[in-house]
């Protein structure tokens, strides 16, 4: 059977691995290959890197940081943050990314997702939907969750399937940092809505959260960051609850 | 030397860096002569059925690897690799693949797709390649149609996705595998060393 995919996502400046990360064994905390390398022992199924830097440096950097970690870790690496033409997508997938994720680019020219799944395939884009709830719906949201696009997200998650995408990365901006759980509406209904994977970002606190959000929420990844980071949970024992309870893992 | 074939089908450094960290040398090839130094060849592939078999023809690999496969020398073919193999694909329909095994490459119809993630592998036949790798292991696989050849002895393990397909065939020195062997951490490192090592 298909496993549920567990997903570390990294926060990368400047070459730097930010939100500050509690790992013990570990000499420099901050260095993106050395925690790669460290998930994928834990059991990461994949890995995502997003550079929040948002300036030129900080991009050339992530390009090293790409090509380092791809040679030493052999498992799926997904690279997003300042992308914003297919001249871009090439430098990160040659650096030795396998996918890159998209969002405010996306938003802004959304025929750079289907450029994107011409040149490198489908499964190499990942649409990456910040959504807020408005009432009944959520709109999509772009320059990092500050600024409303006037977009619907269930509309925005099927025209994105249409032009090419792969995958999406669904993210809650209501719900990311609270451990409140996940918005288990917007990704059941996203996730019902298409027929790509959908991967569940924003919101964990507890095991049982991330259940939810694969079996009521029906999503085929999770993607975790601090709760990870701060060594709240291990990818072993997150594998292991969901084991019990009938989820498939690796 | 291990030649990789480049036909502009992307994810060639992802099988050089994993051949690489195994300390086994391998070259990527754009030009088909390259193929007179090689002893074994990966084809790797993600991407299209038909812009690839446009891509061999255009680079003059299409005829070369005909001859080699006919000869049956040492072979890998990864994911869109495995496919190529067969006649044709439901993806690009009038195409012809390399046609090496009868039969033709079919879409998921049931569940996501494409299928993206690890799945396993359900053992078959002994198969060296396969060398202290235990049934059930998982693989990352990433594909949206699968093989379906004419010859079921060609199966050497199969995969279940709403359907059981084959994600191993091999025959003689041609091997073929669905998933990407070098995005599947250590076992499928392991299945790369076998495969230089014993294939």
């Amino acid at each position: 059977m298909l496993a549920t995919r567990i997903i570390p996502c990294l926060d990368v400046e400047d070459g730097r691995v930010v939100k500050g990360i509690k790992f013990k064994n570990i000499r420099d905390a901050g260095d993106p290959v050395e925690l790669a390398a460290l998930y994928d022992k834990q059991g990461a199924d994949e890995l995502t890197f997003l550079d929040i830097g948002a300036s030129y440096r900080s991009r050339e950097i992530m390009i090293k940081v790409v090509e380092q970690v791809s040679s030493q870790v052999f498992i799926p690496l997904t690279v997003g943050g300042g992308i914003r033409e297919v001249a871009d997508m090439r430098r990160i997938l040659n650096a030795g990314a396998d996918k890159v994720a998209i969002c405010t680019a996306a938003i802004n020219n959304p025929s750079l997702i289907s450029e994107g799944a011409e040149k490198f395939g489908s499964q190499c884009i990942v649409l990456s939907i910040d959504a807020k709830r408005d009432g009944d719906s959520w709109n999509a949201y772009i320059n990092g969750g500050r600024m409303n696009a006037g977009i619907d997200v269930l509309e925005w998650a099927k025209k994105g399937e249409k032009l090419g995408a792969g995958e999406i990365l669904l993210n809650s901006i209501d719900m990311d940092g609270t451990k409140l759980g996940y918005d288990l509406e917007l990704n059941r209904t996203v996730s019902e809505l298409v027929k790509i994977p959908v991967i569940a970002s924003g919101g964990a606190g507890t095991l049982e959260q991330m259940y939810d959000v694969i079996v009521k929420g029906k999503a085929d990844a999770v993607l975790l960051a601090s709760l990870l980071h701060y060594g709240e949970y291990k990818i072993a024992d997150i594998k292991k609850y969901l084991n019990e309870k009938g989820v498939c893992v690796r | 030397m291990i030649a990789i074939i480049d036909y502009g089908a992307g994810n060639l450094k992802s099988v050089k860096k994993a051949l690489d960290y195994i300390n086994v040398e391998s070259r990527i090839i754009a030009d088909s002569n390259g193929l007179n130094e090689a002893k074994k060849v990966v084809l790797p592939g993600v991407g299209a059925f038909g812009a690839a078999i446009e891509k061999l023809h255009e680079s003059g690999f299409y005829d070369a690897l005909k001859d080699w496969l006919q000869s049956n020398k040492p072979f890998l073919g990864i994911c869109l690799g495995m496919q190529l193999l067969l006649e044709s694909s439901s993806e690009t329909i009038g195409v012809k693949g390399l046609a090496v095994f009868e039969g033709e490459n079919l879409r998921f119809t049931k569940g996501k797709v494409p299928q993206i993630g690890w799945n396993q592998i359900q053992i078959k036949d002994e198969s060296r390649l396969l060398d202290g790798i235990p049934d059930r292991s998982f693989f990352y696989f990433l594909h949206g149609y699968y093989i379906s050849p004419a010859n079921h002895d060609l199966v050497t393990a199969t995969t279940e996705y709403r359907i059981n397909y084959p994600s191993i065939i091999e025959n003689g020195n041609i091997y073929a595998v669905q998933f990407h062997p070098e995005k599947s951490g250590d076992v499928g490192l392991k299945l790369l060393r076998n495969w230089v090592d014993l294939c």
